[in-house]
């Protein structure tokens, strides 16, 4: 993991090579820390390394500058080998001010990098952060015996580099995080090219801060060097991928992306209605840039429009998506009955954040599970499915519109905030490798004696046609009021009202015939399994490779499809001792399970503290289990 | 299904299978015959129509039209509406909604759906009351209406649908009355040919809960003193003998008789003193002036109010802007599309 090697460069300092890091951008939400931290990930993806983010960032788009509830965050985890979670602690923790330092020097390792921007550790922003005394200079925290501690005035570098700029005292100022940004190239020896040429093609138009930010992401660079900051610095390599092209995707740029191949997939056009909502809003973001794809997005009025105009655009032939988040969904619940009443094919995207209520609506969570699965008035089913990583969204909702067209019913995909900012590269799947969507619109060779029956079904997924408005002699009513089967007529008719409760139910079940049994990783049968959902996935691996390489006998099994189940579920996790669930919720799926398989006995791990799993927390639940 | 003459469609011809469950005697029956005899004079093909509506009494209109129709969810029809119409704009979509539905439950969409100025066609049944519910007051209730729910009365005031709608931007704005059929079908046309959102309000009789609701509008004995027909180009004249008419003080439309003297003139009143109506015209203030004449003193205007023609529908203004990014980019294959942006080897 260490070895250190002297490069041929000419330079005394020693560069070590590692298998990993973990660097961690903290400071102000107006510090640009988000922005610094994409340009770190997008640097180490054009490098070759494996990685992993988490961006962590407050609701309020600036709350008071310099408080603790104002700080912004981003983790980046890279490697020359396959992760992934965006690691625990963090290696190198870069500090802006001291409300940062404050917030996130508890999770540094010992004997981590630790870089402070002395220029912020002024007396107002060291009580703001609530510190007695300057922790720079406190006897107690010694933060330069515990850690390696880098303090550096990036005000004041920022500013003696921009002396000769145009820019105002302000401007100049925002390009303090490209300092520190410099700082890290050096530290882990990466081009500045990459960085320079996104500041050039975002700011193309306003040459003067362009050339700002790039005079101090050199100067930051030059500082490292020069000042020879650190004894040595470190590399870490390009990680043994599989061969082909990469790039790197957050999780809703990965779900825009998969409902603009879907649609190409199925020839149909695209429609979102939608409302915007965090964190679900970058979908809408990402769908309105794509009109030269055909795509129409509606920002409606609000959340019941977004999935009617949706439900409208579905039965006029559109393939319809409605996003949204915890809330959002619950004011769509009707109208999601709506959908499944008239048997639409509608995908229903839940970008989840925690909750209830307005919740923590940057933060993570997983639990609206209940919410997907039963949050409905009457007896009311859909096809449940979710995300395991950022790059699984572009799957799974091509996924979610292979069923519902199929299967002619609204489908509900799972997704997170913490999927849905996170990134990861991405191998892009070849076109021919991507599951086909058929659809079918009904046309005159659907009459029968000249009559059309909207609710005559197809003999195995019991889909109904989609007629479209619009095809001579299809004329056709449909609505939330009780359908006779077959004739679509309003029907009132008790036996037939069983009937349809029946009907809508098996049509879910019956999708459990077509779909991809999850994999069981580990050995197929023995003391314990650990089953997961969502965006746990990368903590489950992590935690159970860990496990593994302590010799500890587990297994990991993630599911996609919550509902219906996969059909061999029950059987495998028969095969196990033990069966582990963890959730960011209080044991939802777990719940579902238990109900479900009620002769299997389920271990919970939960947490809902609005922050993902890490690596150590799922290993140390599997060893007390197995104790 | 094909024939290869197309035959002339009749207003029986636009009438689906379903039986007509509306209680006997209801002003629906009138604005459902008016819908489909101004179809069958325009000769609407059926497959191109689709009516989607909400919940109530009204919204059962899709049932009973043999076009394509969508029942949907209690005050959500313009958001349904909106949403068949941006995916195929060559459809021809009526709502069906009333006070309730409309303006209460479902008021946030219908607002938007008229400040968008999409090419919905508008029907608003409003009868006052709640029918299906069995007889709640309803937003378009008179103050002190006394209910089920409002044993002593109701409190709050009610909306002016068709202020509403002009203080939302509407381009078509109209009101007809359910037993007055020839008027009624005679808006419905021009409603049609409107581009943009058509918005007509109906009077419409409940004859259950809030009979008589009208009557100062339905009444012969009464009525012609009452209604003013509004029409553009023509002066607002009105009374059984035409000697009334609308003259504008320079504030408000004020009542007078022609031949007699008039107190804000200061002199006798002539025909040409007498308001002649620019439906047309893109300022809404002469517009919102009619919505503003007292009811029951002054005459209640009924007719096409607004009919500005210079905006374009949000459906094509959406299209046209897909065309546009299309022009500066073709669309991707989806290799192309994957492949795009920033993307490396390994």
């Amino acid at each position: 993991m260490t070895s250190v090697e002297t490069p041929g460069t000419g330079t005394s300092r020693e560069v070590e090579v590692l298998d990993e890091a973990v660097i961690r951008f903290a400071g102000d939400s107006g510090d640009g820390m988000q922005l610094t931290g994409t340009q770190f990930t997008n640097t180490a993806a054009l490098l070759g390394n494996d990685l992993a983010t988490f961006p962590d960032y407050p609701a309020e788009i600036r709350a008071p500058a310099g408080t603790l509830p104002g700080v912004s965050a981003f983790q980046i985890r890279f490697s020359n080998f396959d992760i992934h979670t965006p690691g625990d602690k963090p290696d190198v923790l870069v500090a802006m001010n001291p409300a940062s330092l404050k917030v996130h020097l508890d999770e540094l390792k010992r004997g981590g990098v630790l870089i402070v921007n002395t220029g912020m550790f002024r007396a107002k922003e060291i009580k703001m952060a609530g510190f007695e005394v300057n922790p720079l200079e406190d006897e107690k925290l010694s933060l330069s015996q515990h850690y390696r501690l880098i303090s550096v005035d990036l005000n004041q570098l920022t500013n003696e580099t921009l002396k000769e700029s145009p820019l105002d005292a302000r401007g100049k100022m925002r390009c303090k995080n490209m300092a520190a940004l410099g700082i890290l190239f050096w530290l882990y020896n990466r081009p500045l090219e990459p960085t320079i040429e996104e500041i050039q093609a975002k700011f193309g138009k306003k040459p003067e801060i362009a050339e700002a930010n790039i005079s101090v992401l050199k100067a930051g660079y030059h500082y490292g060097e020069t000042a020879e900051l650190l004894q040595h610095t470190y590399r870490v390599d390009k990680a043994e991928l599989p061969s082909g092209i990469y790039r790197n995707i957050n999780g809703n740029d990965a779900t825009a992306y998969g409902m603009v191949a879907a649609s190409k997939l199925a020839g149909v056009p695209l429609f979102l209605g939608s409302y915007p909502i965090t964190p679900a809003s970058d979908i809408l973001h990402f769908l309105s840039g794509m009109k030269s794809e055909g795509v129409v997005t509606f920002q409606a009025e609000d959340e019941i429009a977004g999935i009617c105009s949706a439900i409208g655009a579905a039965w006029a032939g559109n393939l319809a998506v409605t996003t949204s988040s915890g809330p959002g969904i619950a004011l769509k619940g009707e109208a999601i009955g709506l959908a499944v009443m008239t048997e639409l094919p509608l995908v229903i995207v839940n970008v989840q954040r925690g909750g209830p209520s307005t919740g923590l609506p940057t933060k993570t969570e997983q639990a609206d599970l209940f919410q997907a699965i039963y949050g409905r008035n009457g007896e009311c089913p859909l096809p449940v499915l979710a995300a395991a990583t950022p790059s699984d969204c572009f799957n799974m909702v091509i996924e979610a519109f292979r069923i519902a067209t199929k299967h002619m019913i609204p489908v509900m995909l799972l997704t997170d905030g913490y999927l849905a900012n996170g990134s990861e590269p991405w191998r892009l799947p070849e076109v021919a490798d991507l599951p086909r969507i058929d659809v079918r619109f009904a046309g005159p060779a659907d009459l029968e004696d000249g009559h059309f029956l909207p609710y005559k079904r197809g003999a195995d997924s019991l889909a109904r046609p989609w007629a479209k408005p619009g095809t001579p002699g299809l004329e056709h009513r449909i609505g939330g009021l009780e359908k006779a089967d077959i004739t679509g007529n309003v029907s009132y008719d008790p036996d037939n009202h069983f009937h349809m409760v029946r009907l809508r139910q098996e049509k879910v079940d019956r999708i459990a015939d077509d779909i991809v049994e999850p994999e069981l990783f580990g050995e197929q049968s023995g003391g314990l399994v650990v089953v997961g959902w969502g965006s746990t996935y990368g903590a489950i691996c992590g935690g159970v490779n860990q496990a593994r390489r302590r010799g500890l006998k587990v297994s990991r099994l993630h599911l996609r499809h919550l509902n219906p189940l996969p059909k061999s579920l029950g059987d495998t996790l028969r095969r196990f001792d033990k069966v582990l669930v963890p959730e960011m919720n209080l044991g939802q799926l777990a719940t579902v399970l238990r109900s479900r398989f009620q002769d299997i006995r389920f271990e919970q791990l939960n947490k809902v503290n609005g922050r993902p799993f890490s690596n150590t927390e799922i290993r140390e639940k599997i060893e007390e289990v197995l104790a | 299904m094909t024939t290869t003459e197309p035959a002339k469609l009749r207003d029986k011809d636009y009438a689906s299978d379903q039986d007509v469950r509306w209680c006997p005697g209801c002003g629906d029956y009138g604005i459902l015959k008016a819908v489909q005899v101004a179809f069958a004079d325009l000769q609407l093909p059926r497959e191109k129509v689709a009516f989607v509506s909400g919940i109530g009494c009204s919204s059962r209109f899709p049932y009973y039209m043999d076009t394509y129709g969508f029942h949907g969810i209690h005050g959500r029809a313009p958001a349904l509406a909106t949403g068949v119409k941006l995916a195929n704009p060559e459809l021809t979509v009526w709502v069906a909604t009333g006070d309730g539905d409309g303006l209460s439950i479902g008021g946030n969409h219908f607002i938007h759906m008229l400040r968008r100025n999409i090419g919905l066609k508008v029907l608003l049944f409003n009868n006052r009351i709640y029918g299906l519910t069995k007889g709640q007051y309803s937003p378009t209730s008179e103050v002190g209406k006394v209910t089920k729910s409002t044993p002593m009365g109701s409190l709050d005031s009610p909306f002016n649908p068709l202020a509403l709608a002009l203080g939302s931007g509407t381009t078509f704005v109209a009101r007809g009355i359910d037993i007055i059929r020839p008027k009624l079908q005679e808006i419905i046309k021009e409603a049609q040919a409107h581009e943009g959102t058509a918005f007509i309000e109906i009077f419409q009789n409940c004859n259950i809960f809030n009979d008589g609701a009208f009557e100062h509008v339905t009444d012969k004995k009464i009525r012609d003193d009452l209604l003013v027909e509004v029409r553009h180009g023509e002066p607002l004249v009105y009374g059984k003998e035409h000697d009334k008419g609308l003259i504008w003080t320079g504030s408000r439309l004020e009542g007078v008789h022609i031949g007699q003297h008039s107190d804000v003139l200061g002199r006798e009143v002539t025909g040409e003193d007498i308001v002649v109506w620019d439906a047309e015209d893109p300022n809404p203030t002469m517009a919102f002036a009619l919505t503003q004449l007292r009811e029951g003193i002054d005459p209640t205007p009924v007719g096409v109010i607004r009919n500005v023609k210079d905006h374009l529908p949000y459906e094509r203004l959406v299209h046209d802007q897909i065309h546009m990014a299309q022009q500066k980019r073709k669309p991707r294959t989806l290799e192309e599309l994957l492949h795009s942006g920033r993307t490396w080897k390994v």
